[in-house]
């Protein structure tokens, strides 16, 4: 649920099982962090012999980059990390992981480089009422409203889910909900350029 | 040498040889009339050729056994006798086999006493630690898993027969069955040990699924008791257990008040 931008930025992609990652910053971190994730997950797995919690993975993670913090001989990780799951259990959870390895669930969050302008527009939802089909459209507003038009490059929007919709597998979001979120994302941009020219 | 023999059976009583072993349900029966020849030097010296030696010094102290577990709706139900032996030797006629391994966690060990203990002790370490690094209580399909880990990767050296039975909030009360060898299967009923060989009639007409706590309290001493009745390497006391959400329960049911069957 994150921009994708060519030179930086992120990238998503499947932990183990049940699990959304989403990655903002140096890609090559992000790349080796995603490893590390997956190994924890699998060895998880393999030792106890059911899926990694969430909420223990992320931890797993953090532990790991906190440790990049601790020597001079390495440098700390220069990305952010969001994992994401569902499962009937424990219902939706979201984490985060940042480099100096504090790791938060949150109802909403947001990392890369317009994060505080995001971080403000998620604080207007009320995501607990909202179901995942509003929420993606949501999303996909935030991320056009912080697209900076004239500072940043181009970007493209990619969305993926992982919920009670997709019975708990990460999936990219189907390609009619994405249009119909760019859609609505792309038109209350043009309303607020609307009533800002009314004031005039 | 009188002095090794005298050492080694202050050591311990466990014999570290297969041929000595009292009937039980190993599978590996094939290997004791090859391994006769195979007995360790100084299992040798304790045979039975030895007269200074008496003949259970140098037999492994087997929980010989029946033990037995059931799912019912919020939790399970789990029962053992109480009998140890080295040879025909009673070590402990009050044993308790019912061993926990978290607070909602038991297992019911079978086998060879000392690897069981063993096992069990490795396994609530590591739960213990899994548990609170997650900060939860630990899922019974876990500490299956943990069982079933070192009765497989150590299975050579191993005989150990164990049913891991718990409750946990996902998935409520399971029974878990570890046998011989170490694979794992998850079961609404299950029993093993020495005496269960003479209980599978019983069970399989017996057994139904849906039943009340206090039935599968009455069906496990019933059983047990059988078991106990024809099994030699079973007997004493039968000691029972309900675990669920709400915490432990134990019984202890006495030999007099035992379930009677024979009617001469």
């Amino acid at each position: 649920m994150n921009r994708a931008d060519p030179k930086e930025t992120c990238c998503h992609n499947d932990v183990m099982t049940p699990s959304l990652q989403a990655v903002a910053g140096l890609l090559a971190d992000a790349r080796s962090l995603s490893e590390v994730a997956r190994e924890e997950a699998s060895s998880f797995r393999s030792n106890y012999g059911h899926d990694i919690p969430l909420k223990h993975l992320s931890d797993r993670v953090a532990m790991y980059v906190h440790a990049y913090t601790l020597y001079s001989a390495v440098r700390p990780f220069g990305c952010s990390f969001i994992l994401g799951s569902y499962d009937k259990d424990d219902g939706p959870q979201l984490y985060m992981v940042d480099p100096s390895g504090i790791s938060h669930g949150y109802w909403g969050c947001s990392i890369g480089k317009a994060k505080q302008a995001a971080k403000t527009e998620i604080e207007k939802l009320q995501m607990k009422e909202m179901t995942c089909r509003e929420v993606v459209k949501e999303v996909a507003k935030i991320i056009y409203i912080v697209h900076d038009e004239v500072k940043d490059k181009a970007f493209e929007l990619e969305l993926s889910w992982v919920g009670e919709v997709t019975n708990g597998r990460h999936e990219l979001v189907p390609k009619d909900v994405r249009e119909e979120a760019e859609k609505y994302a792309k038109d209350s941009l043009e309303e607020e350029d609307d009533s800002d020219e009314d004031n005039m | 040498m009188m002095i090794f023999g005298n050492l080694f059976t202050a050591l311990n009583l466990k014999g570290v040889n297969y041929c000595c072993l009292p009937v039980t349900e190993r599978s590996n029966r094939g290997k004791m009339a090859a391994a006769a020849s195979m007995m360790p030097y100084f299992a040798q010296q304790i045979s039975s050729k030895n007269d200074l030696v008496p003949d259970w010094m140098g037999q492994e102290v087997s929980t010989g056994t029946t033990i037995m577990a059931v799912e019912y709706d919020g939790g399970v139900v789990i029962g053992a006798d109480s009998r140890t032996t080295t040879g025909a030797y009673i070590a402990n006629r009050v044993t308790d086999k019912l061993t926990p391994i978290h607070d909602r966690i038991f297992c019911c060990r079978s086998g060879s006493a000392a690897d069981t203990q063993a096992i069990a002790d490795v396994v609530t370490y590591q739960l213990g630690f899994h548990s609170i690094e997650l900060d939860e209580p630990p899922l019974v399909e876990t500490a299956a898993n943990l069982f079933k880990a070192s009765c497989y990767r150590y299975r050579e050296e191993l005989s150990a027969g164990i049913l891991v039975a718990g409750w946990d909030r996902r998935k409520g009360g399971q029974v878990y069955c570890v046998p011989i060898g170490g694979m794992m299967v998850r079961q609404p009923v299950s029993i093993g040990g020495s005496g269960s060989s003479y209980i599978y009639g019983f069970m399989d007409s017996n057994y139904k699924p849906d039943l009340t706590k206090d039935q599968c309290l009455d069906l496990t001493a019933a059983a047990l008791s059988l078991a106990m009745e024809r099994d030699g390497s079973s007997g004493g006391v039968i000691r029972l257990a309900s675990i669920s959400e709400a915490g432990v329960e134990r019984k202890v049911i006495l030999g007099n008040q035992l379930p009677k069957y024979s009617t001469h």
